[in-house]
């Protein structure tokens, strides 16, 4: 047993901290007041600033860095993929964009022709090309195989005709990865498949979704005699449920929300030791210090089992690798809402208000608690995934 | 022992009801949401001819002189559809203060003014450094001749930028313990040297604004109550308001349950009605539980305040204060969690009672603060 990192590893996290910490001065003023992995929707400003950082990633071929050398990338082990990770989420930096290189790259990657893998990686690993998620519909929610968004073949194009819902920046990103049924006569997960989509072809209509702070970040699609060629199938016909199957499975080891939530929890400790209520430190409230040691705790509970998740998925384990990243998931979204909830209370009044010059700690706190509850439902609910721990992880029987 | 609600309560709930589903459709309470007054006129009349800003104002001064869990019942119901406007501050917050503390001529002037709906008030009491302790108060009333100067600021303070009169809790003498020194005010919103700035807060049906006192005159008259021992009357009028509050949120997670469990039933996923899947049954279900409880502690919390002895009343309160304010945060995370993305989106109305009770919790003590207050009163 050895968690230690060895010298080359820690030199190259020492190597990415330096980048990262030079790049987000560059940050817009209200970067900080707004948490989540979503934050880069949250305005034009932002948007930009993600553009900006993918470009800069770009230079250093740091998309890609994971992928075969085959392909353009240069086969970085799972570890180094980790340690990226861990610093993009401690910096909280922007640049790789979470649906074209977190999903779809690796989709194409397992399940692409030659030719879309030669045509679409290398805009994606220039960090030139933003994708959004063409999955959830309004009665394909939790239950996704239940999607009814058709795409029938006409000669060499495919005609979708449907409506997605929660396109996360569907309004900012140029294509869509989209899981539509090419056999009507099939029902749920069966007759579905995965296309490449552009968001400004003909009959495509993006609708903001405003969530409950009201910002826009989330749309619906509506499509309407849609006509996509045959060569942005991907994957075979039919076959596309499998293909969602491998995405999921990048998403959900969760290091950096660890490391990311530790940081919060160092900058709400430092905000503890300088302020004083009821003319006593924050920092000395024996109540607080309590809760605030068992977070942090918790953190270290969780990013150690991401480094197993790693290790495993590393040696090729992956049914305990995916069993595993659900627990994460699970874990890591319910902790999240107590880092929320235990800031809201600490804070007290100044946990209410927005940012302005009453609010603390950037003012992010209420737009915090409001956000962490879709974390619990998002990327599969926390019902769904401790289903699939029950049934694949344990064997236990379905109903 | 009879712990039912008689026929003329239970009318009272069922006119309320029907009241408010006519006069306080959530279209209107999205409206008030952005609005800079936050209410209307019309709405504040109606409720007045409803008799509501009286119910709890004693029959000498033109109320009704019912009891708080007459008070309680009616603010379950505007609890349940988020009332915009500044009925609780003014009925609770602002009349329960006048009620303890008051002189006979002060209760006249001021209290049949609320019972006819002609004046609205509210209470000032948090400051920078007291977080989500009312006690903590610095603010400073200097005495010169027959005036008191008072220099502060107050946070978070419900419906101030609509208030007619402001009961406002500053130090008139440094004291062995928070409590000592303090003395109750009440004075016009718009006297001079007090500016009220409007916080750009979560929960934005309810106002909550920041009041800087800049050299405010104010004559000894406007004393409410005796001089420097104003804690233990402020102290009553708080428990009672405490109590009020819970009521809202009782009528909050009220509505979110019920709202959770119908979503539940017609919600159509992997063939059947999500309602049908044990994880989510049993979410309902501890939603059910954390309501039903929490309408248990509140109602004894209520009756104990006109009729438990002092010390049992306050715990009651105290521990009412804490639960109901958790259960209804839980039960507005629980709904969300139900309705999964639909929860989530801004037009559903589930966002809004999430927002209320979060404010609600650090309203008058947090749980935190009402469990520490709890144990020293414990015997």
């Amino acid at each position: 047993m050895d968690f230690q990192f060895t010298k080359e590893q820690e030199a190259l996290r020492e190597e990415f901290d330096v980048f990262f910490g030079e790049e987000m001065k560059n940050a817009p003023e209200t970067w900080y007041s707004v948490v989540g992995i979503e934050s880069i929707f949250h305005s034009d400003e932002h948007f930009k600033f993600h553009k900006y950082m993918a470009g800069k990633l770009a230079e250093k071929g740091w998309i890609s860095r994971a992928w075969p050398k085959a392909n353009g990338g240069q086969d970085a082990p799972m570890l180094e993929q980790l340690i990226f990770n861990e610093v993009v989420a401690w910096h909280r930096a922007p640049g790789i964009d979470p649906f074209a290189v977190g999903m779809f790259a690796p989709t194409l990657l397992v399940g692409g022709t030659e030719e879309q893998k030669r045509r679409l990686l290398p805009p994606i690993a220039n960090g030139e090309v933003f994708y959004s998620q063409g999955w959830s519909e309004p009665d394909a929610g939790s239950d996704l195989a239940n999607l009814s968004t058709t795409a029938i073949k006409d000669g060499d194009e495919y005609v979708i005709n449907g409506q997605k819902t929660w396109s996360t920046g569907a309004h900012f990103a140029d294509h869509m990865f989209l899981l539509a049924r090419t056999d009507p006569e099939s029902s749920r997960s069966k007759g579905l498949s995965m296309f490449n989509i552009k968001l400004d072809t003909p009959g495509i209509e993006v609708r903001p979704l405003l969530y409950m702070d009201n910002n826009h970040v989330y749309n619906d699609t509506f499509f309407k005699d849609v006509r996509v060629p045959a060569c942005d199938l991907i994957g075979a016909e039919n076959e596309g449920w499998a293909l969602t199957r491998q995405t999921m499975n990048f998403e959900r080891s969760n290091v950096g929300g660890f490391v990311e939530g530790k940081r919060s929890l160092e900058e709400l400790i430092d905000y503890m030791n300088k302020t004083r209520r009821n003319g006593r430190l924050l920092s000395k409230d024996p109540i607080y210090r309590q809760q605030v040691a068992q977070l942090y705790a918790a953190h270290e509970v969780g990013q150690t089992l991401a480094y197993k998740i790693a290790w495993e998925q590393q040696k090729g384990g992956l049914s305990f690798a995916a069993t595993a990243a659900s627990e994460n998931k699970v874990f890591g979204a319910e902790l999240n809402q107590q880092v929320a909830e235990l800031t809201t209370k600490i804070l007290g009044p100044y946990g209410q208000v927005g940012p302005s010059k009453w609010s603390s700690l950037d003012g992010k706190a209420p737009g915090h608690y409001q956000f962490c509850t879709a974390m619990n439902i998002f990327a599969g609910s926390n019902e769904v995934q401790r289903n699939l721990i029950a049934w694949v992880g344990l064997g236990l029987p379905r109903t | 022992m009879d712990i039912t609600l008689n026929k003329a309560q239970l009318n009272v709930i069922k006119e309320a009801r029907k009241f408010l589903k006519k006069e306080c459709p959530s279209e209107f309470v999205r409206e008030m949401f952005e609005d800079q007054k936050g209410y209307t006129d019309e709405l504040w009349d109606k409720i007045v001819q409803m008799d509501w800003t009286a119910i709890s104002i004693p029959e000498e001064y033109g109320g009704m002189g019912m009891a708080l869990l007459d008070l309680v019942l009616i603010l379950e119901e505007t609890g349940r559809v988020l009332l915009p406007g500044p009925f609780l501050s003014t009925v609770s917050l602002f009349a329960e203060a006048l009620v303890v503390a008051g002189s006979d001529k002060q209760k006249g002037f001021f209290l049949s003014k609320v019972a006819d709906g002609s004046i609205k008030g509210t209470l000032a009491l948090f400051e920078p450094d007291g977080g989500s302790n009312p006690g903590y108060i610095q603010t400073s009333a200097n005495p010169e001749g027959d005036s008191f100067i008072l220099n502060g600021t107050k946070l978070m303070v419900p419906d101030a930028h609509v208030a007619d009169y402001l009961i406002c809790a500053a130090r008139t003498r440094p004291g062995a313990s928070l409590e000592e020194g303090i003395t109750l005010f009440i004075l016009p919103a718009d006297t001079p040297g007090m500016e009220i700035t409007v916080h750009p807060t979560m929960d934005s049906i309810r106002k909550y604004s920041q009041i800087e006192m800049r050299q405010v005159t104010i004559h000894r008259d406007q004393i409410l109550g005796e001089l420097d021992n104003g804690w233990e009357a402020l102290d009553k009028a708080m428990q009672r308001s405490q109590v009020a509050i819970c009521a809202e949120s009782v009528g909050g997670a009220q509505w979110a349950m019920e709202s959770a469990t119908e979503y539940a039933k017609n919600r159509i996923q992997f063939g059947q009605p999500i309602g049908a899947f044990q994880a989510v049954k049993h979410r309902c279900a501890q939603m059910f539980a954390d309501v039903e409880s929490s309408r248990s502690i509140l109602y004894y919390a209520a009756w104990a305040q006109d009729h438990e002895e002092p010390t049992a009343a306050s715990i009651a309160a105290s521990a009412a204060k804490a639960y109901c304010s958790e259960a209804f945060t839980r039960v507005t995370c629980d709904n969300v969690q139900v309705l999964g993305g639909a929860g989530f989106v801004w037009e559903d109305d589930i966002h809004l009672y999430l927002k209320r009770a979060k404010a609600n919790e650090i309203a008058l003590g947090d749980p935190d603060y009402h469990r520490d207050r709890l144990v020293d009163l414990l015997p």
